[in-house]
């Protein structure tokens, strides 16, 4: 509560023009974060080549289908319940889906903060992370995404661990 | 395999120690479990984390950098002349370090019968190890080239200090070092490793250390690869260099290809096919290897 009260005093703040930045509005459902530049750099890894592999992965229905069923196991895994207490499940889905769209060359945009920032206060140890990648893993499994394409976007996503585990 | 069986027995009662070990995980200030499946490698037949023949940079144990875990293994190898057998436990602390200890029983079967030694005659050693991981992480460090490397060293006792002399080896013990490379290339479903041994061990010493051929410590290349078919399943190929210090019979470098299937996060069983070509002058020793790794 005291969270999204200081969210929406920044909003506030922040609300005016001259302050602007592309993202500060909210979508609907989500609740407003504190405002960063928008960058696909961000997304802390360059998209794959070629179209073989977002298609690999079923195109934009498939990674949708994959993070929408990651974020449902990651709420109900005991190893992850402290990480993800406060998230915001609904920008959590959809920056997901954008990371993994634009790494996967599905030519979307990454709107969301960088992984930095993002899991600055989060305290996150490698049995989470890889907790994550397992739930990842088992997503795109049953999405029946093969092996080796799924080893490829876990190429990407891995070295992200020096900026989300930080204990 | 009286010895087998005991080993076995050891290991099944290891198992739900390990299993309570990782559930009482969160309620401890020093952490167990966190590593991805298969990513602790398997128990070499010396004891380290690795592959069946050769070492790897990775440590054993399922624990992260901020706890300790463990692994103890049984593995058999029946050849066509010999039955090897190889048990042990290890401990990997802070996935940094690792402590081996391994017990290695070469029967001998007929051989020792032909050789005057009698019928089931056992060579035997202890071999104690220690590995610490120096730099780079084989996982995590998928933008790079820089593989994970370890520096590990083992000693290793024989018992059967007469037998190694009449065979014309000069010590019943002795100890190698080591230094190895491993990078999982994630992109490509691979992992590649190499290890540099500096032994003089005739037949990782189960014929003693050094002999009348060369007493000296010699740098010996191994190499392995696997490819990764799914979260519990890796396939490859090991090859491990060896030294030929006895005049009394020719060694050849060893081969095998190998499965590893992680059960789940405390069991690993790995089937292989080895050619550990010549043995005490019993040429074309392929057999198959099974071993059974459980670990916390």
């Amino acid at each position: 509560m005291r969270t999204s009260l200081a969210c929406a005093v920044a909003t506030i703040l922040f609300a005016a023009p001259a302050f602007a930045q592309p993202a500060s509005h909210v979508p609907p459902g989500e609740e407003a974060v504190d405002p960063y530049a928008v960058s696909d750099a961000n997304a802390g890894a360059a998209p794959v080549g070629g179209q073989e592999l977002f298609a690999a992965f079923h195109g934009h229905e498939g990674i949708s289908r994959i993070v929408d069923d990651l974020v449902e196991q990651v709420q109900k895994d005991p190893r992850l319940t402290e990480i993800f207490k406060a998230s915001d499940f609904v920008r959590l889905r959809r920056t997901l889906k954008e990371q993994f769209c634009y790494i996967l060359n599905g030519g979307c945009s990454y709107t969301g903060r960088d992984m930095k920032s993002v899991h600055a206060d989060h305290g996150v140890i490698t049995a989470e992370f890889n907790a994550l990648v397992e739930l990842l893993q088992a997503a795109m499994a049953r999405e029946g995404v093969a092996f080796s394409a799924q080893n490829r976007l876990l190429a990407k996503l891995a070295p992200m661990k020096r900026e989300t585990v930080t204990r | 395999m009286s010895r087998l069986g005991a080993a076995c027995l050891a290991l099944v009662m290891w198992t739900p120690l390990a299993a309570h070990a990782q559930e009482d995980a969160p309620a401890r200030d020093i952490e167990t479990g966190g590593k991805l499946k298969l990513t602790r490698g398997i128990s070499t037949i010396e004891g380290q984390g690795g592959g069946g023949l050769t070492p790897w940079a990775l440590i054993t144990g399922n624990e992260t950098d901020r706890g300790v875990g463990g692994a103890a293994h049984v593995t058999a190898v029946e050849l066509p002349d010999y039955t090897f057998l190889s048990y042990g436990v290890a401990l990997g602390l802070f996935d940094r370090v690792e402590l081996s200890y391994t017990r290695q029983e070469f029967d001998t079967r007929d051989v020792g019968a032909a050789l005057g030694l009698g019928r089931g005659f056992t060579f035997g050693q202890d071999v104690w190890g220690a590995k610490m991981r120096v730099i780079g992480d084989a996982i995590y460090d998928q933008d790079t080239w820089l593989p994970q490397v370890a520096i590990g060293a083992n000693w290793k006792k024989n018992d059967q200090g007469a037998v190694v002399s009449a065979v014309g080896g000069t010590d019943d013990q002795g100890w190698e070092t080591y230094a190895t490379a491993t990078k999982i290339l994630l992109d490509s479903s691979l992992l590649l490793n190499g290890t540099l041994r500096w032994t003089n061990a005739n037949q990782t010493g189960l014929l003693g250390y050094g002999g009348n051929l060369n007493d000296d410590h010699e740098l010996m290349g191994e190499f392995s690869a696997g490819w990764l078919l799914s979260p519990d399943l890796v396939v490859g190929a090991e090859y491990r260099m060896k030294p030929d210090n006895l005049a009394i019979a020719n060694e050849d470098d060893w081969v095998d290809i190998y499965a590893a299937w992680a059960i789940n996060h405390q069991v690993t069983l790995t089937g292989a096919y080895v050619d550990l070509g010549s043995i005490a002058t019993f040429d074309n020793q392929r057999g198959v290897y099974l071993s059974l790794q459980a670990g916390f």
